[in-house]
Protein backbone atom coordinates (compact mmCIF):
# COMPACT_ATOMS: atom_id res chain seq x y z
CA UNK A 1 0.00 0.00 0.00
CA UNK A 2 0.75 3.36 -0.75
CA UNK A 3 2.21 5.64 1.89
CA UNK A 4 0.26 9.09 3.13
CA UNK A 5 4.02 11.13 1.59
CA UNK A 6 3.50 9.33 -2.16
CA UNK A 7 0.07 9.58 -1.99
CA UNK A 8 0.13 13.49 -1.11
CA UNK A 9 2.59 13.80 -3.78
CA UNK A 10 -0.16 12.03 -6.33
CA UNK A 11 -2.68 14.15 -4.63
CA UNK A 12 -1.00 17.44 -5.51
CA UNK A 13 -1.52 17.16 -9.13
CA UNK A 14 -4.78 15.32 -9.40
CA UNK A 15 -6.66 17.75 -6.92
CA UNK A 16 -4.69 20.74 -5.96
CA UNK A 17 -7.26 21.74 -3.36
CA UNK A 18 -7.28 18.09 -0.85
CA UNK A 19 -6.51 17.98 2.94
CA UNK A 20 -5.59 14.88 4.41
CA UNK A 21 -6.51 14.30 7.97
CA UNK A 22 -5.58 11.97 10.29
CA UNK A 23 -8.46 10.40 12.75
CA UNK A 24 -8.48 13.22 15.20
CA UNK A 25 -8.83 15.56 12.38
CA UNK A 26 -5.65 17.21 12.69
CA UNK A 27 -4.21 18.06 8.97
CA UNK A 28 -1.48 15.86 7.95
CA UNK A 29 -1.41 18.01 4.63
CA UNK A 30 -3.00 20.06 2.07
CA UNK A 31 -3.08 20.51 -1.59
CA UNK A 32 -1.25 23.52 -3.11
CA UNK A 33 -4.22 25.87 -4.07
CA UNK A 34 -6.27 25.51 -0.63
CA UNK A 35 -2.84 26.43 0.91
CA UNK A 36 -2.38 29.79 -1.40
CA UNK A 37 -6.08 30.29 -0.35
CA UNK A 38 -4.55 31.44 3.44
CA UNK A 39 -0.85 31.98 2.32
CA UNK A 40 -0.03 33.30 6.08
CA UNK A 41 -1.45 30.49 8.03
CA UNK A 42 0.66 27.14 7.28
CA UNK A 43 -2.30 24.46 7.24
CA UNK A 44 -0.14 21.52 8.17
CA UNK A 45 -0.54 20.27 11.71
CA UNK A 46 -4.04 22.80 11.80
CA UNK A 47 -7.08 21.11 13.57
CA UNK A 48 -9.04 20.71 10.67
CA UNK A 49 -12.08 22.43 12.74
CA UNK A 50 -10.19 24.94 13.17
CA UNK A 51 -10.14 26.49 10.00
CA UNK A 52 -13.51 25.06 8.50
CA UNK A 53 -16.75 25.70 9.56
CA UNK A 54 -19.12 22.83 8.84
CA UNK A 55 -22.33 23.95 6.71
CA UNK A 56 -23.89 21.00 5.76
CA UNK A 57 -24.73 18.66 6.70
CA UNK A 58 -25.70 19.89 10.45
CA UNK A 59 -26.44 16.78 12.14
CA UNK A 60 -22.42 16.32 11.90
CA UNK A 61 -20.72 17.74 15.36
CA UNK A 62 -17.60 15.50 15.59
CA UNK A 63 -15.01 14.17 13.88
CA UNK A 64 -15.44 10.39 14.04
CA UNK A 65 -18.99 11.35 12.26
CA UNK A 66 -17.64 13.69 9.64
CA UNK A 67 -14.65 11.11 8.44
CA UNK A 68 -17.57 8.25 8.48
CA UNK A 69 -19.21 9.67 6.05
CA UNK A 70 -17.25 8.12 2.85
CA UNK A 71 -18.33 9.17 -0.49
CA UNK A 72 -20.78 11.93 1.58
CA UNK A 73 -20.26 15.51 -0.12
CA UNK A 74 -20.12 18.42 2.78
CA UNK A 75 -19.98 22.17 2.72
CA UNK A 76 -17.71 23.69 4.09
CA UNK A 77 -16.81 27.84 5.03
CA UNK A 78 -13.73 29.17 6.08
CA UNK A 79 -14.01 30.31 9.56
CA UNK A 80 -12.17 34.06 8.83
CA UNK A 81 -12.71 36.41 6.57
CA UNK A 82 -13.06 35.96 2.78
CA UNK A 83 -15.66 33.24 4.10
CA UNK A 84 -15.49 31.56 1.11
CA UNK A 85 -18.01 28.38 0.74
CA UNK A 86 -16.28 25.17 -0.52
CA UNK A 87 -17.40 22.33 -1.45
CA UNK A 88 -16.22 18.34 -0.40
CA UNK A 89 -16.02 14.83 -0.98
CA UNK A 90 -15.07 12.81 1.78
CA UNK A 91 -12.85 9.32 0.94
CA UNK A 92 -11.72 7.55 4.21
CA UNK A 93 -8.04 6.34 3.89
CA UNK A 94 -7.62 2.71 3.33
CA UNK A 95 -6.35 1.94 7.01
CA UNK A 96 -9.10 3.58 8.21
CA UNK A 97 -7.13 5.72 10.32
CA UNK A 98 -8.46 9.39 8.86
CA UNK A 99 -9.15 10.49 5.21
CA UNK A 100 -8.67 13.17 2.45
CA UNK A 101 -11.44 15.19 1.54
CA UNK A 102 -11.15 16.55 -1.64
CA UNK A 103 -11.99 20.40 -1.86
CA UNK A 104 -13.68 22.69 -4.77
CA UNK A 105 -15.44 25.96 -5.28
CA UNK A 106 -18.35 24.93 -6.82
CA UNK A 107 -20.43 28.13 -7.35
CA UNK A 108 -18.02 30.46 -5.15
CA UNK A 109 -15.20 30.12 -8.10
CA UNK A 110 -15.89 33.21 -9.51
CA UNK A 111 -15.28 34.94 -6.33
CA UNK A 112 -12.63 33.02 -5.47
CA UNK A 113 -10.31 33.51 -8.45
CA UNK A 114 -10.98 37.65 -7.52
CA UNK A 115 -10.21 37.25 -4.02
CA UNK A 116 -7.50 34.83 -4.06
CA UNK A 117 -5.66 36.20 -7.67
CA UNK A 118 -5.85 32.10 -8.76
CA UNK A 119 -4.65 31.43 -12.68
CA UNK A 120 -4.95 28.43 -14.12
CA UNK A 121 -2.09 26.98 -13.16
CA UNK A 122 -4.25 26.53 -9.82
CA UNK A 123 -6.38 23.92 -11.45
CA UNK A 124 -5.77 20.31 -11.92
CA UNK A 125 -5.54 20.03 -16.13
CA UNK A 126 -8.77 18.98 -16.21
CA UNK A 127 -11.12 20.71 -13.86
CA UNK A 128 -13.58 22.62 -16.03
CA UNK A 129 -12.80 25.89 -13.86
CA UNK A 130 -11.66 27.95 -16.46
CA UNK A 131 -14.09 26.43 -18.70
CA UNK A 132 -16.92 27.59 -16.74
CA UNK A 133 -15.14 31.01 -15.93
CA UNK A 134 -14.85 32.03 -20.05
CA UNK A 135 -18.35 30.81 -20.73
CA UNK A 136 -19.58 33.12 -17.60
CA UNK A 137 -17.57 35.49 -19.30
CA UNK A 138 -19.15 34.68 -23.35
CA UNK A 139 -22.11 34.32 -21.49
CA UNK A 140 -22.10 37.68 -20.45
CA UNK A 141 -21.12 39.26 -22.84
CA UNK A 142 -23.64 37.80 -25.26
CA UNK A 143 -26.31 38.54 -22.79
CA UNK A 144 -25.13 42.24 -23.40
CA UNK A 145 -25.29 42.67 -26.37
CA UNK A 146 -28.83 40.96 -26.58
CA UNK A 147 -29.98 43.36 -23.47
CA UNK A 148 -28.74 46.55 -25.21
CA UNK A 149 -30.56 45.23 -28.54
CA UNK A 150 -33.75 44.78 -26.47
CA UNK A 151 -33.68 48.35 -25.25
CA UNK A 152 -33.17 49.48 -28.68
CA UNK A 153 -35.84 47.29 -29.80
CA UNK A 154 -38.21 48.89 -27.35
CA UNK A 155 -37.28 52.58 -28.02
CA UNK A 156 -38.54 51.31 -31.60
CA UNK A 157 -41.97 50.17 -30.02
CA UNK A 158 -42.18 52.76 -28.06
CA UNK A 159 -41.75 55.15 -30.67
CA UNK A 160 -43.76 53.31 -33.43
CA UNK A 161 -46.97 52.71 -30.70
CA UNK A 162 -45.92 56.90 -30.06
CA UNK A 163 -46.27 57.87 -33.91
CA UNK A 164 -49.43 55.20 -34.29
CA UNK A 165 -51.48 57.72 -32.02
CA UNK A 166 -50.24 60.78 -33.12
CA UNK A 167 -51.10 63.43 -35.68
CA UNK A 168 -47.31 64.57 -36.80
CA UNK A 169 -47.97 67.75 -37.91
CA UNK A 170 -49.58 68.79 -34.95
CA UNK A 171 -47.87 66.55 -32.36
CA UNK A 172 -51.82 66.41 -31.29
CA UNK A 173 -53.76 62.36 -30.64
CA UNK A 174 -54.74 61.68 -34.03
CA UNK A 175 -58.44 59.91 -34.49
CA UNK A 176 -57.60 56.79 -33.53
CA UNK A 177 -56.04 57.92 -30.20
CA UNK A 178 -59.29 59.37 -30.08
CA UNK A 179 -61.30 56.11 -30.55
CA UNK A 180 -59.69 54.69 -28.41
CA UNK A 181 -60.00 57.40 -25.41
CA UNK A 182 -63.51 57.26 -26.10
CA UNK A 183 -63.78 53.75 -25.72
CA UNK A 184 -62.14 53.33 -22.53
CA UNK A 185 -63.81 56.40 -21.01
CA UNK A 186 -67.39 55.04 -21.93
CA UNK A 187 -66.28 51.43 -20.68
CA UNK A 188 -64.89 52.98 -17.78
CA UNK A 189 -67.91 54.23 -17.46
CA UNK A 190 -66.65 57.84 -16.44
CA UNK A 191 -68.10 61.14 -16.93
CA UNK A 192 -66.56 63.67 -19.69
CA UNK A 193 -67.49 66.17 -22.20
CA UNK A 194 -66.87 66.28 -25.89
CA UNK A 195 -65.99 69.29 -27.92
CA UNK A 196 -65.91 69.43 -31.33
CA UNK A 197 -63.97 72.47 -32.82
CA UNK A 198 -63.90 73.45 -36.39
CA UNK A 199 -61.29 75.81 -37.78
CA UNK A 200 -63.44 78.78 -39.53
CA UNK A 201 -61.83 80.40 -42.65
CA UNK A 202 -59.18 77.73 -42.85
CA UNK A 203 -59.62 77.17 -46.37
CA UNK A 204 -59.39 80.57 -47.74
CA UNK A 205 -55.71 81.12 -45.73
CA UNK A 206 -54.72 77.47 -47.22
CA UNK A 207 -55.73 78.97 -51.00
CA UNK A 208 -54.21 82.86 -50.36
CA UNK A 209 -51.52 81.98 -48.60
CA UNK A 210 -50.09 78.31 -49.65
CA UNK A 211 -49.83 75.41 -47.25
CA UNK A 212 -47.15 76.02 -45.37
CA UNK A 213 -49.09 78.71 -44.21
CA UNK A 214 -51.80 76.44 -43.29
CA UNK A 215 -49.80 74.17 -41.89
CA UNK A 216 -48.37 77.55 -39.81
CA UNK A 217 -51.79 77.71 -38.75
CA UNK A 218 -53.01 74.36 -37.88
CA UNK A 219 -49.67 74.26 -35.32
CA UNK A 220 -50.26 77.43 -33.98
CA UNK A 221 -54.02 76.34 -33.15
CA UNK A 222 -52.68 73.10 -31.67
CA UNK A 223 -50.84 74.79 -29.14
CA UNK A 224 -53.41 77.01 -28.45
CA UNK A 225 -55.61 74.19 -27.34
CA UNK A 226 -52.90 72.09 -25.37
CA UNK A 227 -52.36 75.52 -23.34
CA UNK A 228 -56.59 75.91 -23.08
CA UNK A 229 -56.67 72.45 -21.86
CA UNK A 230 -55.74 70.21 -18.30
CA UNK A 231 -52.99 67.37 -18.96
CA UNK A 232 -55.94 64.64 -18.53
CA UNK A 233 -58.21 66.30 -21.47
CA UNK A 234 -57.26 64.95 -24.95
CA UNK A 235 -56.64 66.63 -27.71
CA UNK A 236 -57.27 65.28 -30.99
CA UNK A 237 -56.68 66.77 -34.62
CA UNK A 238 -59.41 64.06 -36.31
CA UNK A 239 -59.80 66.02 -40.20
CA UNK A 240 -58.27 68.85 -42.30
CA UNK A 241 -59.26 71.22 -39.39
CA UNK A 242 -61.26 69.83 -37.18
CA UNK A 243 -60.44 69.10 -33.51
CA UNK A 244 -61.57 67.17 -30.97
CA UNK A 245 -61.30 67.73 -27.29
CA UNK A 246 -62.80 65.54 -24.26
CA UNK A 247 -62.39 66.54 -20.95
CA UNK A 248 -62.35 63.58 -18.78
CA UNK A 249 -64.35 64.23 -15.07
CA UNK A 250 -65.48 67.69 -16.53
CA UNK A 251 -69.52 68.26 -17.55
CA UNK A 252 -70.04 71.28 -15.92
CA UNK A 253 -71.37 73.74 -18.90
CA UNK A 254 -70.26 76.89 -17.40
CA UNK A 255 -67.04 75.94 -16.80
CA UNK A 256 -66.95 74.15 -20.56
CA UNK A 257 -68.71 77.42 -22.05
CA UNK A 258 -66.04 79.43 -20.61
CA UNK A 259 -62.94 77.29 -22.32
CA UNK A 260 -64.53 77.57 -25.24
CA UNK A 261 -64.90 81.58 -25.07
CA UNK A 262 -61.41 81.57 -24.19
CA UNK A 263 -60.16 79.37 -27.44
CA UNK A 264 -62.47 81.11 -30.01
CA UNK A 265 -61.30 84.33 -28.60
CA UNK A 266 -57.15 83.29 -28.85
CA UNK A 267 -58.35 81.43 -32.00
CA UNK A 268 -59.08 84.54 -33.97
CA UNK A 269 -56.32 86.69 -33.17
CA UNK A 270 -54.30 87.22 -36.54
CA UNK A 271 -51.21 84.86 -36.69
CA UNK A 272 -48.18 85.85 -38.37
CA UNK A 273 -46.37 83.67 -41.22
CA UNK A 274 -43.93 85.10 -42.47
CA UNK A 275 -45.33 88.58 -42.45
CA UNK A 276 -48.53 87.83 -43.50
CA UNK A 277 -51.53 87.85 -41.32
CA UNK A 278 -53.09 84.90 -41.06
CA UNK A 279 -57.16 84.97 -39.53
CA UNK A 280 -58.69 82.43 -38.71
CA UNK A 281 -61.59 81.60 -36.22
CA UNK A 282 -63.27 78.62 -34.18
CA UNK A 283 -67.00 77.28 -34.36
CA UNK A 284 -67.49 74.59 -30.75
CA UNK A 285 -70.48 71.97 -30.52
CA UNK A 286 -70.01 70.66 -26.84
CA UNK A 287 -71.91 67.33 -25.91
CA UNK A 288 -71.80 65.32 -22.61
CA UNK A 289 -71.25 61.80 -21.82
CA UNK A 290 -74.22 62.06 -18.68
CA UNK A 291 -76.99 63.12 -21.47
CA UNK A 292 -77.23 60.14 -22.40
CA UNK A 293 -78.28 57.10 -20.76
CA UNK A 294 -75.82 54.45 -22.33
CA UNK A 295 -73.11 56.83 -24.15
CA UNK A 296 -71.61 55.65 -27.52
CA UNK A 297 -68.61 57.15 -28.86
CA UNK A 298 -70.56 57.65 -32.62
CA UNK A 299 -73.86 59.43 -30.52
CA UNK A 300 -71.61 61.39 -28.84
CA UNK A 301 -69.87 62.53 -31.60
CA UNK A 302 -73.23 63.05 -33.00
CA UNK A 303 -74.26 65.02 -30.61
CA UNK A 304 -71.15 67.23 -30.75
CA UNK A 305 -71.30 67.51 -34.17
CA UNK A 306 -75.09 69.03 -34.34
CA UNK A 307 -73.77 71.65 -31.41
CA UNK A 308 -71.34 72.46 -34.06
CA UNK A 309 -72.94 72.84 -36.67
CA UNK A 310 -75.62 74.98 -34.88
CA UNK A 311 -72.78 77.31 -33.90
CA UNK A 312 -72.10 77.73 -37.54
CA UNK A 313 -75.26 78.36 -38.16
CA UNK A 314 -75.92 81.19 -36.33
CA UNK A 315 -72.56 83.26 -37.68
CA UNK A 316 -69.59 81.29 -36.67
CA UNK A 317 -66.79 82.01 -33.55
CA UNK A 318 -69.48 80.85 -31.36
CA UNK A 319 -69.89 77.53 -28.95
CA UNK A 320 -73.33 75.75 -28.77
CA UNK A 321 -74.21 73.30 -25.88
CA UNK A 322 -76.01 70.03 -27.38
CA UNK A 323 -78.21 70.57 -24.31
CA UNK A 324 -79.14 73.77 -25.70
CA UNK A 325 -80.79 72.20 -29.03
CA UNK A 326 -83.78 71.02 -28.10
CA UNK A 327 -84.88 74.52 -26.73
CA UNK A 328 -84.03 75.38 -30.33
CA UNK A 329 -86.07 72.46 -31.97
CA UNK A 330 -83.74 70.85 -34.34
CA UNK A 331 -82.43 68.31 -31.55
CA UNK A 332 -83.87 65.88 -34.11
CA UNK A 333 -81.83 67.51 -36.90
CA UNK A 334 -79.41 64.31 -36.55
CA UNK A 335 -78.79 63.90 -40.11
CA UNK A 336 -75.41 66.22 -40.01
CA UNK B 1 -23.85 36.54 -41.85
CA UNK B 2 -23.81 36.49 -38.14
CA UNK B 3 -24.58 40.13 -36.73
CA UNK B 4 -21.39 40.09 -34.58
CA UNK B 5 -18.91 39.63 -37.64
CA UNK B 6 -20.83 42.92 -38.93
CA UNK B 7 -20.59 44.45 -35.88
CA UNK B 8 -17.07 43.70 -35.46
CA UNK B 9 -16.01 45.54 -39.04
CA UNK B 10 -18.33 48.14 -37.93
CA UNK B 11 -16.68 48.77 -34.92
CA UNK B 12 -13.34 47.99 -36.57
CA UNK B 13 -13.86 51.07 -39.50
CA UNK B 14 -15.08 53.56 -37.16
CA UNK B 15 -12.31 53.11 -34.36
CA UNK B 16 -9.54 53.02 -37.38
CA UNK B 17 -10.79 55.17 -40.05
CA UNK B 18 -14.03 57.33 -38.38
CA UNK B 19 -17.39 57.41 -38.38
CA UNK B 20 -17.62 59.42 -41.60
CA UNK B 21 -15.45 56.43 -43.66
CA UNK B 22 -18.29 54.30 -41.78
CA UNK B 23 -21.16 56.00 -43.25
CA UNK B 24 -19.38 56.43 -46.88
CA UNK B 25 -18.69 52.45 -46.96
CA UNK B 26 -23.06 51.65 -45.63
CA UNK B 27 -24.00 54.06 -48.50
CA UNK B 28 -21.67 52.85 -50.99
CA UNK B 29 -22.77 49.35 -50.10
CA UNK B 30 -26.72 50.67 -50.39
CA UNK B 31 -27.37 48.85 -46.94
CA UNK B 32 -29.67 51.44 -46.13
CA UNK B 33 -29.07 51.37 -42.70
CA UNK B 34 -25.36 52.48 -40.75
CA UNK B 35 -25.94 50.20 -37.66
CA UNK B 36 -25.48 46.59 -37.80
CA UNK B 37 -27.06 44.67 -34.37
CA UNK B 38 -24.48 42.27 -32.98
CA UNK B 39 -27.48 39.96 -32.19
CA UNK B 40 -29.43 39.55 -35.53
CA UNK B 41 -28.69 37.54 -38.46
CA UNK B 42 -27.92 39.26 -41.85
CA UNK B 43 -27.33 38.67 -45.93
CA UNK B 44 -23.91 37.25 -46.35
CA UNK B 45 -24.39 39.49 -49.49
CA UNK B 46 -24.22 42.42 -47.04
CA UNK B 47 -21.50 42.26 -45.41
CA UNK B 48 -19.48 41.47 -48.91
CA UNK B 49 -20.77 44.44 -49.99
CA UNK B 50 -19.21 46.58 -47.39
CA UNK B 51 -15.79 44.86 -47.79
CA UNK B 52 -16.01 45.85 -51.27
CA UNK B 53 -16.96 49.13 -50.48
CA UNK B 54 -14.18 49.33 -47.92
CA UNK B 55 -11.67 48.28 -49.91
CA UNK B 56 -12.54 50.78 -53.09
CA UNK B 57 -13.04 53.18 -50.09
CA UNK B 58 -9.77 53.15 -48.61
CA UNK B 59 -8.09 52.07 -52.00
CA UNK B 60 -6.18 49.09 -49.72
CA UNK B 61 -6.78 45.01 -50.75
CA UNK B 62 -9.33 43.32 -48.70
CA UNK B 63 -6.98 40.95 -46.93
CA UNK B 64 -4.88 43.95 -45.75
CA UNK B 65 -7.72 45.12 -43.79
CA UNK B 66 -9.23 41.93 -42.95
CA UNK B 67 -5.70 41.58 -41.13
CA UNK B 68 -5.66 44.82 -39.53
CA UNK B 69 -9.33 43.88 -38.44
CA UNK B 70 -7.89 40.85 -36.37
CA UNK B 71 -5.11 42.87 -34.80
CA UNK B 72 -8.03 45.38 -33.81
CA UNK B 73 -10.34 42.52 -32.28
CA UNK B 74 -7.45 41.49 -30.01
CA UNK B 75 -5.17 44.66 -29.43
CA UNK B 76 -8.17 47.75 -29.15
CA UNK B 77 -9.65 48.43 -25.86
CA UNK B 78 -13.03 48.56 -27.31
CA UNK B 79 -12.35 44.50 -27.67
CA UNK B 80 -10.78 43.85 -24.40
CA UNK B 81 -13.72 41.40 -23.87
CA UNK B 82 -12.70 39.21 -26.72
CA UNK B 83 -9.25 39.43 -25.66
CA UNK B 84 -9.38 37.81 -22.46
CA UNK B 85 -11.91 35.19 -24.21
CA UNK B 86 -9.22 34.12 -26.86
CA UNK B 87 -6.76 33.83 -23.78
CA UNK B 88 -8.77 31.74 -21.80
CA UNK B 89 -7.33 29.34 -24.28
CA UNK B 90 -4.16 28.61 -22.59
CA UNK B 91 -1.46 29.89 -20.43
CA UNK B 92 1.36 30.14 -23.24
CA UNK B 93 1.12 31.17 -27.24
CA UNK B 94 1.73 27.86 -27.47
CA UNK B 95 -0.96 26.30 -25.34
CA UNK B 96 -2.96 29.34 -27.13
CA UNK B 97 -2.50 28.09 -30.64
CA UNK B 98 -3.31 24.66 -29.46
CA UNK B 99 -6.45 25.76 -28.60
CA UNK B 100 -7.55 27.43 -32.41
CA UNK B 101 -8.84 23.38 -32.62
CA UNK B 102 -11.87 24.27 -30.24
CA UNK B 103 -12.15 27.93 -31.08
CA UNK B 104 -15.60 27.08 -33.49
CA UNK B 105 -16.91 25.08 -30.55
CA UNK B 106 -16.07 27.92 -27.99
CA UNK B 107 -17.82 30.65 -30.03
CA UNK B 108 -21.22 28.13 -30.64
CA UNK B 109 -20.44 27.78 -26.38
CA UNK B 110 -21.15 31.30 -26.00
CA UNK B 111 -23.38 32.55 -28.85
CA UNK B 112 -24.94 29.25 -30.20
CA UNK B 113 -25.59 30.52 -33.91
CA UNK B 114 -22.51 32.02 -34.50
CA UNK B 115 -20.85 29.63 -36.68
CA UNK B 116 -16.69 30.13 -37.61
CA UNK B 117 -15.14 28.14 -39.83
CA UNK B 118 -12.72 24.94 -38.05
CA UNK B 119 -9.45 25.51 -37.26
CA UNK B 120 -6.62 22.84 -37.38
CA UNK B 121 -3.29 23.48 -35.55
CA UNK B 122 -0.14 21.29 -37.00
CA UNK B 123 2.85 20.88 -35.48
CA UNK B 124 5.49 20.97 -38.20
CA UNK B 125 8.47 21.28 -35.02
CA UNK B 126 8.12 23.12 -31.50
CA UNK B 127 8.91 26.26 -33.27
CA UNK B 128 6.81 25.78 -36.33
CA UNK B 129 3.35 25.26 -36.90
CA UNK B 130 0.83 25.42 -39.44
CA UNK B 131 -2.63 26.53 -39.24
CA UNK B 132 -5.14 24.65 -41.53
CA UNK B 133 -8.44 27.45 -41.98
CA UNK B 134 -11.20 25.19 -43.40
CA UNK B 135 -14.01 26.85 -45.88
CA UNK B 136 -17.39 28.60 -44.54
CA UNK B 137 -16.30 32.43 -44.46
CA UNK B 138 -14.27 34.67 -47.07
CA UNK B 139 -11.20 36.17 -45.69
CA UNK B 140 -11.42 34.56 -42.41
CA UNK B 141 -7.84 33.29 -42.96
CA UNK B 142 -6.63 36.86 -43.00
CA UNK B 143 -8.70 38.11 -40.29
CA UNK B 144 -6.80 35.23 -38.35
CA UNK B 145 -3.40 36.33 -39.49
CA UNK B 146 -3.96 39.67 -37.81
CA UNK B 147 -5.19 37.72 -34.63
CA UNK B 148 -2.55 35.16 -34.36
CA UNK B 149 0.02 38.34 -34.87
CA UNK B 150 -1.83 40.29 -31.89
CA UNK B 151 -2.24 37.22 -29.77
CA UNK B 152 1.85 36.74 -29.97
CA UNK B 153 2.53 40.22 -28.86
CA UNK B 154 -0.28 39.85 -26.19
CA UNK B 155 1.57 36.80 -24.66
CA UNK B 156 5.00 38.37 -25.46
CA UNK B 157 5.85 36.31 -27.98
CA UNK B 158 7.95 36.53 -30.81
CA UNK B 159 5.76 35.00 -34.01
CA UNK B 160 6.46 35.52 -37.64
CA UNK B 161 3.49 34.73 -39.22
CA UNK B 162 2.60 34.10 -42.81
CA UNK B 163 -0.43 33.54 -45.19
CA UNK B 164 0.34 30.64 -47.09
CA UNK B 165 -2.42 30.98 -49.73
CA UNK B 166 -5.12 28.12 -51.14
CA UNK B 167 -3.70 24.57 -50.49
CA UNK B 168 -6.57 22.35 -51.62
CA UNK B 169 -9.94 22.68 -49.45
CA UNK B 170 -8.04 25.04 -46.86
CA UNK B 171 -6.11 28.06 -46.34
CA UNK B 172 -2.88 27.50 -44.60
CA UNK B 173 -0.93 30.05 -42.19
CA UNK B 174 2.57 29.47 -41.08
CA UNK B 175 3.51 30.27 -37.40
CA UNK B 176 7.04 30.28 -36.63
CA UNK B 177 7.99 30.84 -32.76
CA UNK B 178 11.52 32.94 -32.63
CA UNK B 179 11.30 33.24 -29.40
CA UNK B 180 8.05 32.08 -26.79
CA UNK B 181 9.03 34.61 -24.16
CA UNK B 182 10.02 37.61 -26.11
CA UNK B 183 8.57 40.45 -23.94
CA UNK B 184 6.76 40.87 -20.96
CA UNK B 185 3.25 40.39 -22.56
CA UNK B 186 0.23 41.62 -21.58
CA UNK B 187 -1.25 40.86 -17.86
CA UNK B 188 -4.30 38.22 -17.90
CA UNK B 189 -5.91 38.10 -14.55
CA UNK B 190 -8.57 35.51 -14.51
CA UNK B 191 -10.73 37.40 -11.89
CA UNK B 192 -10.89 40.17 -13.72
CA UNK B 193 -14.24 39.93 -15.52
CA UNK B 194 -16.33 42.76 -16.36
CA UNK B 195 -13.63 45.25 -16.22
Amino acid sequence: MMDTANLSTLLETLCPMFVMVDGEGKILNAGPTLQKLRPDQPMKGRAFPDLFELVRPRTITTIPALLSLAGGKVHLKFHDEPRTALKGLIAPLPDGNGAIINLSFGISILDAVRDYALTSADFSGTDLAIELLYLVEAKSAAMEASRSLNLRLQGAMLAAEEQAVTDMLTGLKNRRAMDLVLGHLISGGSAFALMHLDLDYFKSVNDRLGHAAGDFVLQQAARIMEEETRNEDTVARIGGDEFVIIFKSLVDEAVLSDIAARLIKRLRQPMMFQGAPCQVSASVGTALSTQFNTPDAAELLNAADQALYEAKRQGRSRHCLYSSLGEAGIKTASSH
Amino acid sequence: MHGLINRAIQSFVCATYGQSCWLRVTEAAGLGFTEFEAMLIYEDSMTTRVLDALSADLNRPQSEILEDLGTYLVSHPNMEGLRRLLRFGGVTYVEFLHSLDDLSDRARLAVSDLRLPILELCEVSPAEYQLHCFPGLPGYASVMVGVLRAVADDYGALAMLSHEGQQGDVEVITIVLVESAFAEGRHFDLGARGT
